[in-house]
């Protein structure tokens, strides 16, 4: 077991993903392509390999447009891979889920107010859950629910009430309450807490910690700020335009990233403390459109590094420490350049 | 199996009195208003017999195109028959018509609406083209065409509505079913595991039906209309049933001199559409999305 860092592919993983792509257009009939011009498809995914450990909290972090969220539908089973393949605790999981292999996997979406329905109460929701996957007897199913309201931090008396009695970071309690009612092998958190208050975020975040660290749960949390990950995730997986490029533990992430891109969404989270950091690596503008990706390194529009060898190579992820990958041709030479102030404390 | 102690715990909240929502229905103005109207037509149809002492059919030419008096509130028509009599008789009739005319196509073209939006593919295609073929002709053209070749009587009207206005229904089902099948919670439910039949019936119906239900209300006054315009036109109820539709057409000859006989029956269309009309409109504000908020 303790060798296994050194061969990746022998590592326990609740999830695996291997080689997965998602294309989206481009011209499905003869008809199609002949009534309108040359076929434009959009890649969501392009080759992404990922595994999370079990009991691991990891993150993905992107841009919008990054593929984060194609990634989240096809793991849930609720978009299907362009190519590729899915596996949840050691089996492939096919495409089109059915009661047992959906239930592996669940998820706990963005927003809340469109996640939980208005005309079910939360007694319900639970119970209907609880009975069609015959998690427990009958007879336990109300002591179960309260069981699981609690553990997000609810009392037993909200089992009567609707959604709409709730505020937004309640409602976020009740779609996780949901989500492991389930016993789900995985958790997977699509920014769930971009939609609430910041003062209500803290909360949510702890909750996710707490729950990793009581239920041993493994969690792919989805974020497009670094920052809110920064004290949850063991580990980052950071992504742009369809690719991961960069993946690290999270201490080794936020001190020396191997990747410009990362390097600048640190450089993005605003401090309290310094000056804003001002060392070249500042995003300019907005990510390419995914339906022109640039040739070579799908980043060097817009990266400080940039030279002849990144427009005409796209390097692919390799690792460049202890447990770390990059996709970076300047890997190395980004490592000799420190991080002017690694981020303070900031959740 | 041990309780997290969340240390943030939000406080748990208590469960308001259910009586507040129904606070909330008795307050909407709109929809008292059109209950009232409508119940007490309803009222008023069901207990013709026992508001009036004439019979509705029984001619009396004695006393035929008498005006109001203390005997005949409304006075009588060319057979003597009591106006008042036939307009009870006749809202047994046109309520019931309507009414009834109602549930076929709403759920004939709810269940096929609902089922194209959420599953999409070919079978929407198939629906929709069908309902576009029907949605080419005027609703008069269709239904007073297909009563004419199923001949007048109420099966062909029930049938003659059915065929023409399950379109509505579909339209509106299958544009409500591709905004939920969308919402999260819909897609939370199948990762839950449940069946599309599930999913459909527990989880979205109740959350769709009501713009279907709010449709209706208008769509029982289009029926009437329609049963009270084939009546006139001598396509609807056969005479000497009482029907508002052909009491009009028998009165117009007297429009000049007893122009009751016409004008009486034409309101009474017209409170009936007033009082559905305001029962759809209060039924909306009370069910719809934005208020349940």
């Amino acid at each position: 077991m303790s060798t296994a860092v050194q061969e990746p592919t022998l590592e326990p993983s609740v999830l695996r993903v291997s080689a997965l792509t998602k294309r989206y257009g481009g011209h499905s009939s003869w008809l199609s392509r002949l009534t309108s011009g040359p076929s434009v498809a959009l890649k969501a995914l392009d080759g992404i390999d990922l595994h999370l450990r079990p009991g691991e909290v990891l993150a993905l972090v992107g841009e919008s447009g990054s593929g984060k969220s194609t990634l989240a539908k096809i793991l849930v089973g609720s978009a299907t891979p362009t190519s590729g393949e899915v596996s949840v605790a050691g089996q492939p999981a096919p495409a089109r889920r059915d009661k047992e292999s959906s239930r592996r996997v669940q998820m706990v979406f963005q927003d809340p107010y469109s996640s939980l329905n208005p005309r079910i109460t939360v007694g319900k929701m639970l119970s209907e859950l609880l009975l069609l996957h015959r998690i427990v007897p009958r007879s336990e199913v109300r002591a179960e629910s309260v069981r699981l309201l609690n553990l997000v931090g609810l009392e037993e008396d909200v089992l009567g009430a609707y959604p709409s009695q709730f505020s937004g970071g309640q409602r976020q309690r009740l779609a996780i309450a949901r989500a492991l009612a389930v016993r789900p092998d995985v958790l997977i958190a699509d920014e769930p807490v971009s939609a609430l208050d910041v003062s209500v975020q803290a909360t949510i975040l702890e909750l996710f910690a707490t729950l990793r660290s009581e239920l041993g749960l493994s969690i792919l949390f989805i974020a497009h700020n670094l920052a809110v990950v920064q004290h949850l995730a063991d580990r980052v997986a950071v992504m742009y335009l369809g690719r991961i490029v960069e993946v690290a533990e999270t201490s080794a992430l936020f001190s020396a990233p191997r990747h410009p891109y990362t390097r600048a969404l640190i450089d993005s989270i605003p401090r309290m403390t310094e000056t804003s950091v001002n060392d070249g690596f500042e995003l300019d503008g907005e990510p390419p459109s995914p339906y022109d990706v640039p040739a070579g390194c799908r980043f060097h529009p817009r990266c400080p590094l940039a030279s002849e060898v990144c427009r005409e190579n796209d390097p692919p992820l390799l690792t460049v420490g202890r447990a770390h990958e990059s996709a970076c041709l300047k890997a190395d030479e980004l490592a000799d350049i420190p991080v002017p102030n690694a981020p303070q404390e900031h959740a | 199996m041990t309780t997290v102690a969340v240390a943030t715990a939000t406080r748990a909240m208590r469960r308001p009195a259910r009586s507040r929502s129904l606070r909330a229905w008795y307050r909407n103005g709109t929809l008292m208003a059109g209950l009232v109207i409508v119940g007490l037509l309803v009222l008023a149809a069901v207990l013709a017999p026992w508001l009036t002492p004439y019979d509705p059919i029984q001619q009396d030419l004695a006393h035929a195109l008498e005006s109001p008096s203390s005997a005949h509130w409304l006075g009588t028509d060319k057979y003597g028959r009591d106006i008042l009599t036939r307009l009870l008789y006749g809202a047994r009739v046109d309520l019931r018509i309507g009414f009834l005319a109602v549930l076929i196509p709403f759920v004939i073209g709810s269940v096929l609406g609902a089922l194209a939006g959420y599953f999409g593919g070919w079978f929407d295609t198939l629906v929709m083209r069908v309902v576009d073929v029907f949605f080419a002709f005027p609703f008069y053209v269709l239904v007073i065409a297909l009563v004419f070749i199923l001949g007048a009587g109420e099966s062909s009207i029930y049938l003659a509505i059915a065929a023409v206005s399950w379109v509505s229904y579909a339209k509106i089902m299958r544009g409500e079913l591709l905004v939920a099948k969308k919402q999260d919670y819909v897609v939370a439910a199948r990762l839950g595991g449940m069946s599309h039949t599930r999913i459909l019936v527990r989880h979205i119906g109740p959350n769709v039906l009501s713009q279907a239900l709010i449709y209706a209300m208008s769509d029982i006054v289009m029926d009437i209309l329609a049963i009270v315009t084939l009546g006139y036109l001598g396509l609807g109820i056969a005479p000497p049933t009482a029907e508002w539709g052909s009491m009009i057409l028998d009165g117009q000859e007297f429009i000049t001199t007893q122009w009751l006989q016409a004008t009486i029956p034409g309101l009474a269309v017209v409170v009936t559409s007033l009082g559905l009309s305001l029962l759809g409109d209060g039924l909306s504000d009370q069910l719809s999305p934005e208020r349940r908020k």
